[in-house]
């Protein structure tokens, strides 16, 4: 029977179906349920890994053991793991390894929008690109297949509206896969240069052979419906186009995205009067047309930035485009905020009372740069804050002010600590807050390295982070609990003044952990407040002003008692 | 049958995503090809989420487009508001009177416009506006927001009352069932 289900969770019931045994991945939206769903089969061995190139490598390391592995990661965490990536091409596979990597265009939870599929083309590895649940799973087990007849590894690319789309999908069963027996093979596995050099002609033949099964292959297929207009398109845009034009026009819809085929796109592109090539972000089918002398449009009509939807394609070639009646009001954004109760806030808001330069990173506390707190100057990557920092620091000197660099504890353990050795090696003054909640809180509470728990909840082996700090030739550092605002001062003023390098861990659980016990959401004592707006300042969602005086939402408030912190005439006060 | 598009539209962390499986599973129930989309991550904390759900003989597209939802359910009255535009002429809009500021209308930064439901029927739009959380509360729950406003949208729908009640029994834990129930109930008959 078939089943409503996830894009995500199909891949993982396709991994599942291809008897893959390990998985080894670092989660990223919108990749994660990808790793998530495959753990609940007790078949595949499942992992958090630190970061998305320890995954690859990890994933490697089982592959050449003989067993079919997996690794999952969103586009930038690929960029993480480009290294192993690029190498793996040319030693190839034992049993088959697939790496699955999802692309955010429009950037619902990412800071780029880049194309994934210019990695598969540069390191030299084969691309299926899935454009629905049932896809995702068959796509999945054919890229085992693919990695062992080709003796390559496979990336399998979803994209946001593909992975988090639910659409029908026939399950199938498990077929284990006999184990691949190790074999020494120094020449193939050991990439040192006289190796490596024999190897690279076989990674180009082998593309060559890759070109040639995409010919004729049955996932990249001709729906012939007139001769006027031919549509190239792939992954989620063959959805769109399809919504817009059904079977009234030509589409050759591509699930390989690298290598793209040759003879399939000339002849398709013969039989029709108009080719154009609808893909999202990056014009790479166009260009590779544009390079077999075949006239094309694309990016000359469709968008290079952001998603495509069906008005989009319908208005730029030519179909019925939907409008609706909008109010005439201005409708306030809503854009995302930290939560009621979130140990960010406090931090967050030392740091700007302090009026600190604060180099950020990746996580929740991203948002401590947004308006009433606006306490972020900088973003850009997992573990930048910290590398950063130091360069702020270094070229500075004493100039350099309070500035100081804020990484969560995934993070951290993710790209954090060789920032920190840099830090401890080449000596700079710098301060470094890890903002412990004890989970990944962004992709929705995954464990890691420090929260002393395995992907399964089970226990598993717990990083001291202050034990790890000291080790590395810190020696202060300071512990502090984000929710006490005079302690937070105090501990930030001290570690600004010292001589010496230092880390603050801002360490409370994330609000939203069912572990955590909640007190009783505070209330407002009318009489008391003086309408100061004091408690306004934390950009807390439970408070706001009604009729003149402060108001606490009961639905929302944790008892965190920030607000209580800063008001100065006792107005807050608990509804137990 | 042509595709039938529902946008769930709502705060981060207000329970849309219970809504959509449900919906989803309901559906599916009835021999329909059903696609749902959603989005997770960053903007799930506390910003604008919206949530597509997609049926018929054959659905391409996972999202809903301008002049395109068939209804629009909504946890909030600005998100009704916001995705207005999103609706079909003869569209149908089931909301929560429940008002929640977004931060530029806390931090005074712009301010949350006034008579919404008025203003949104004066454009010919059908609204149908009830005060979800009160009767969530009286089911036992002010989470149970959802089960309110699909206990609503089941009006609208041709679909038999078992069907709804067996798409609850699949989709909430049996812990609370009862209370999902009658929050189911009470939207029903509000």
């Amino acid at each position: 029977m078939k089943q409503l289900v996830l894009g995500n969770a199909a891949v993982a019931r396709g991994l599942y179906g291809a008897g893959c045994c390990v998985i080894s991945s670092y989660p990223g939206t919108p990749s994660t349920e990808i790793t998530e769903e495959a753990v609940k089969f007790p078949e595949i061995y499942c992992e958090w890994a630190p970061n998305e190139k320890v995954a690859m490598e990890a994933a490697f390391g089982a592959c050449l053991a003989g067993k079919r592995s997996f690794c999952a990661m969103k586009h930038v965490g690929l960029n993480v793991a480009a290294d192993p990536l690029y190498t793996m091409s040319y030693t190839g596979v034992n049993a088959g390894m697939v790496i699955g990597v999802a692309d955010d265009a429009g950037m619902h939870s990412s800071q780029n929008e880049q194309d994934s599929r210019h990695h598969a083309i540069a390191a030299k590895v084969p691309m299926l690109e899935p454009s629905d649940s049932a896809e995702s799973l068959k796509f999945a087990k054919l890229a085992f297949e693919l990695s062992e007849q080709f003796d390559t590894p496979v990336l399998l690319k979803m994209c946001t509206r593909v992975a988090h789309s639910q659409s029908l999908v026939e399950l199938s069963d498990r077929v284990e896969q006999p184990v691949k027996a190790y074999e020494k093979n120094i020449g193939k596995f050991v990439m040192m240069p006289g190796n490596a050099i024999r190897r690279h002609p076989v990674v180009e033949q082998r593309t060559a052979a890759l070109t040639e099964w995409a010919e004729t292959a049955p996932i990249n297929r001709v729906e012939m419906g007139g001769t006027e207009l031919g549509i190239i398109t792939s992954s989620t845009s063959y959805q769109y186009v399809k919504e817009v034009f059904g079977d009234s026009v030509s589409v050759l819809k591509l699930g390989m995205a690298n290598p793209l085929p040759i003879k399939l796109i000339r002849d398709f592109a013969a039989k029709v009067k108009n080719v154009v090539v609808v893909e999202e972000l990056d014009p790479i089918i166009e260009n590779h047309c544009r390079q077999l002398g075949i006239e094309v449009s694309g990016k000359d009509v469709l968008p290079i930035t952001g998603e495509f939807c069906q008005n989009l394609v319908a208005e730029k070639l030519g179909g019925e485009v939907h409008t609706g009646k909008a109010l005439e009001d201005v409708i306030p954004p809503r854009p995302p905020v930290m939560c009621a109760g979130c140990p960010h806030r406090g931090l967050f808001y030392t740091l700007s009372k302090n009026k600190c330069t604060v180099l950020g990173d990746i996580g929740c506390y991203t948002l401590g740069a947004v308006a009433p707190l606006s306490a972020m100057d900088m973003t850009l990557c997992m573990g930048a804050s910290v590398s950063a920092l130091h360069g702020f620091n270094k070229a500075l000197g004493e100039a350099a002010g309070k500035t100081v660099a804020v990484i969560g504890d995934s993070t951290f353990m993710h790209s954090g600590m060789t920032g920190l050795a840099n830090i401890a090696y080449n000596g700079s003054n710098s301060t470094v807050i890890i903002v412990d909640n004890s989970i990944t809180g962004m992709t929705g509470h995954q464990h890691n390295p420090t929260t002393g728990y395995n992907i399964k909840g089970d226990p598993a082996g717990k990083i001291d982070l202050e034990a790890l700090c000291r080790a590395m030739g810190f020696e202060r550092v300071r512990v502090v609990d984000p929710y006490d605002l005079k302690a937070c001062d105090a501990v930030l003023k001290e570690e600004l003044a010292a001589d010496a390098p230092s880390v603050i861990i801002s360490r409370r659980p994330c609000a939203l952990l069912k572990s955590v016990k909640h007190a009783a959401p505070l209330t407002v004592d009318t009489d008391k407040c003086r309408s100061c707006k004091a408690c306004m300042k934390i950009g807390c969602p439970a408070i706001s002003m009604k009729n003149g005086k402060a108001h606490v939402d009961n639905t929302l408030c944790v008892g965190c008692g920030v607000c209580e912190q800063l008001c100065a005439f006792g107005a807050f006060k608990s509804t137990k | 049958m042509k595709t039938k598009n529902v946008m769930i539209v709502g705060v981060g962390g207000q329970g849309s995503l219970l809504a959509s499986k449900l919906l989803g599973h309901l559906l599916m129930g009835q021999g329909y090809d059903v696609k749902v989309s959603e989005v997770h991550g960053m903007s799930q904390r506390g910003g604008s989420v919206v949530t597509y759900v997609r049926y018929g003989d054959k659905v391409y597209s996972p999202v809903i487009d301008k002049g395109e939802a068939d209804y629009i359910v909504s946890f909030e009255l600005l998100e009704a508001a916001r995705w207005l535009s999103y609706l079909k002429p003869d569209g149908q809009i089931v909301t929560s009177t429940q008002q929640v500021d977004p931060m530029p209308v806390i931090t005074g930064a712009a301010e949350y416009p006034t008579d919404l439901v008025n203003k949104m029927l004066a454009t010919g739009a059908k609204v149908d506006a009830l005060d979800c959380l009160s009767l969530a509360e009286q089911a036992g729950s002010a989470k149970a927001v959802n089960l309110v406003l699909l206990g609503r949208l089941s009006h609208y729908f041709d679909l038999p009352e078992e069907a709804w009640q067996k798409s609850i029994e699949a989709c909430v834990p049996a812990k609370f069932l009862e209370l999902n129930k009658k929050a189911f109930e009470l939207g029903k008959n509000a």
